[in-house]
């Protein structure tokens, strides 16, 4: 795979809600195999980012390219085929399955769900089901009910369907937020180690710059609509204007 | 899943020795599988969260189909499968236009639709005979055409069997991918998009299997009642099979069994002893089922054994 040829690429992006320019002028190149982090205060449009790029939004400008080809105007399903994956900020998971058939139902979704009468937790599928939720350390909860788990729990059960799907770019909206301080650390390292592992390039909206710090290999300074600053993590974090500007609001967002 | 299976086969023999036992029950029985049939549908359609209240248009076109066509072509071996197809495909065709509709606007959109057929069953008087019917004609089964009493054992015995498959064939579908996918649109139909599962077509396929299923049910009705009306695809017609669905629980494919018989017994036993007062029994009936056995009958009979 050539270097010069970003994973994804976005050029112009523009949306604007009403009044509000939830994106206006994005510019990015996401290179393969890296981490990136966005971070940037409340509003300033990162999920709107992630739902333009992963087809739920439709810019009214701009142009995504994905692997060299273009990607808007494709529908989520399409756009998911191609390889990008996503978890949500809310994590989105079947709450009145068990964890195992969220995640079995991710798997059966890349091998094919149309068999009507075999099972979905067939010896295979449940095997590998199994397998994803032991590296995402959730194997204990296997049979418990979506719904009665804990955040730290479904966000990252959540990220585990969307690695299921086997993407070559995961797009991960705050896949910290809402979890106690306690486990967050723990979350993040076991998502690192999962996510090396695969290989799969990811981009990251996260509000705790120690998390930044520690796991990303680049930031994007996301302000307003627009991308105030790009680059590795000592350069960018250390910028006064970030860290009075963005920083500042973000921690106490 | 054993208890399930347990409980089936001693339903099964139950029937048997019922119909055996009072033969005029058997009448009223084949009925209650047929429509058990057709609310196997309506509980596919339940776990994706939606609710049909016009699902006696397929019961009318199973009916309606054997009523047609039973003068040309009386073979009941023909007629079923036939009947099914019909369904399926009239399944197809509104089901295109409907699954793009959630909750109270699928509902009624149903509705709407069985309307548009009881009026047409109603007003084509030259084709249908309007509410008078159609008294269907002789029937053939394998060719033979047996005796009154032998023709009823045979249309109970076709009704049981074909509760029994569609009942298994509902239960490893609802275990399968395709069934899970379909209890994946009551509670997270975008994730489904996002794993690029094409929820739409998910229920449609759950669409068209409730079609196929009502054809079929009313394919048997048509035959055991041997006089059909538009009054099968009136309104009151498809609540009764939601109303049914509820009674008996959309926890197991053994549920519209259970609430189809109950629901047939009740109504000739409660009709001869309190003729007026039917409607305010099912009326009691269903608020107490909701209020204190929201699983139905199967909800309290998994309980109990579990106890
Ligand atoms: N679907 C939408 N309809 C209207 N306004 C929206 C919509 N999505 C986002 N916005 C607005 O766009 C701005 C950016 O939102 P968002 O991308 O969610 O920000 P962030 O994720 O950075 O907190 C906010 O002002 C938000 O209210
Ligand atoms: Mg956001």
């Amino acid at each position: 795979m050539s270097d010069a040829l970003p994973l994804l690429s976005a050029r112009g992006l523009r949306l604007a809600f009403g009044g509000v320019k939830a994106a206006d002028g994005i510019d990015l190149d996401v290179r393969h195999g890296e981490f990136l982090a966005i971070i940037g205060p409340n509003g300033a449009g990162k999920t709107t980012f992630i739902n333009m790029a992963t087809g739920y939004l439709r810019p009214q400008a701009g142009r995504i390219e994905f692997e060299g080809q273009p990607i808007l105007g494709l529908s989520p399903r399409a756009i998911v085929r191609r390889g990008i994956g996503r978890s949500f900020q809310l994590p989105q998971l079947f709450t009145e399955h068990t964890v195992l058939e969220n995640a079995a139902l991710a798997i059966a979704a890349r091998r094919g769900i149309w068999s009507p009468l075999a099972p979905l937790l067939r010896p295979r599928w449940r095997d590998e089901a199994m397998e994803l939720l032991d590296r995402f350390g959730l194997r204990g909860i296997a049979e418990s009910r979506a719904d009665s788990l804990n955040e730290g729990a479904r966000k990252l059960a959540d990220i585990a369907m969307a690695v299921a799907l086997e993407p070559s770019l995961l797009l991960m909206d705050e896949p910290t937020s809402g979890v106690a301080a306690a486990e967050k650390m723990l979350i993040v390292e076991t998502l690192v180690r999962v996510l090396r592992s695969t290989g799969v390039t990811a981009v990251f909206v996260e509000h705790d710059m120690d998390v930044v710090a520690r796991f990303a290999d680049r930031v994007a300074v996301w302000s307003q609509g627009r991308i105030a600053a790009l680059g590795p993590p000592a350069e960018v974090l250390a910028d006064p204007v970030v860290q009075r500007d963005v920083i500042g609001i973000a921690t106490h967002a | 899943m054993r208890r399930e299976s347990l409980l089936a086969a001693l339903g099964a023999i139950g029937l048997v020795a019922c119909a055996w036992a009072v033969p005029w029950l058997k009448f009223v029985l084949t009925i209650a599988l047929a429509k058990g049939i057709a609310v196997l549908g309506i509980l596919l359609l339940l776990r994706a969260g939606q609710v049909s209240f016009g699902h006696s248009m397929f019961l009318a076109l199973g009916a309606y189909t054997v009523a047609f066509l039973a003068p040309s072509a009386p073979e009941v071996l023909l007629l079923l499968p036939l009947a099914g197809l019909l369904g399926a495909g009239l399944g197809l065709v509104l089901g295109l236009f409907l699954v793009r509709y959630r909750d109270i606007f699928f509902g009624m959109l149903n509705l709407a639709f069985a309307m548009v057929m009881y009026s047409l069953l109603e007003k084509l008087y030259a084709l249908t005979k309007g509410t008078d019917g159609i008294r269907v004609a002789r029937l053939t089964f394998a060719g033979l055409e047996p005796d009154r009493p032998t023709q009823e054992w045979i249309m109970f015995g076709i009704a049981l069997g074909l509760a029994i498959g569609f009942g298994l064939l509902v239960r490893f579908y609802l275990a399968s991918p395709m069934g899970r996918a379909l209890a994946g649109i009551k509670t997270r139909e975008t994730r489904l998009e996002f794993m690029g599962v094409p929820a739409r077509r998910v229920l449609l396929a759950a669409y068209v299997l409730s079609a196929l299923m009502g054809g079929v049910g009313g394919a048997l009705i048509g035959m055991t009642t041997r006089h059909v009306t538009p009054q099968l695809a009136y309104w009151t017609s498809s609540g009764e099979l939601v109303f049914i669905a509820i009674l008996g629980g959309a926890g197991s494919a053994l549920g519209p069994f259970l609430g189809a018989t109950a629901f047939e017994l009740v109504r000739v036993y409660a009709a001869a002893a309190v003729a007026d007062a039917w409607q305010m029994i099912l009326g009691g009936v269903l608020l107490v089922v909701i209020l204190f056995a929201p699983g139905g009958i199967w909800g309290i009979l998994a309980r109990r054994r579990q106890a």
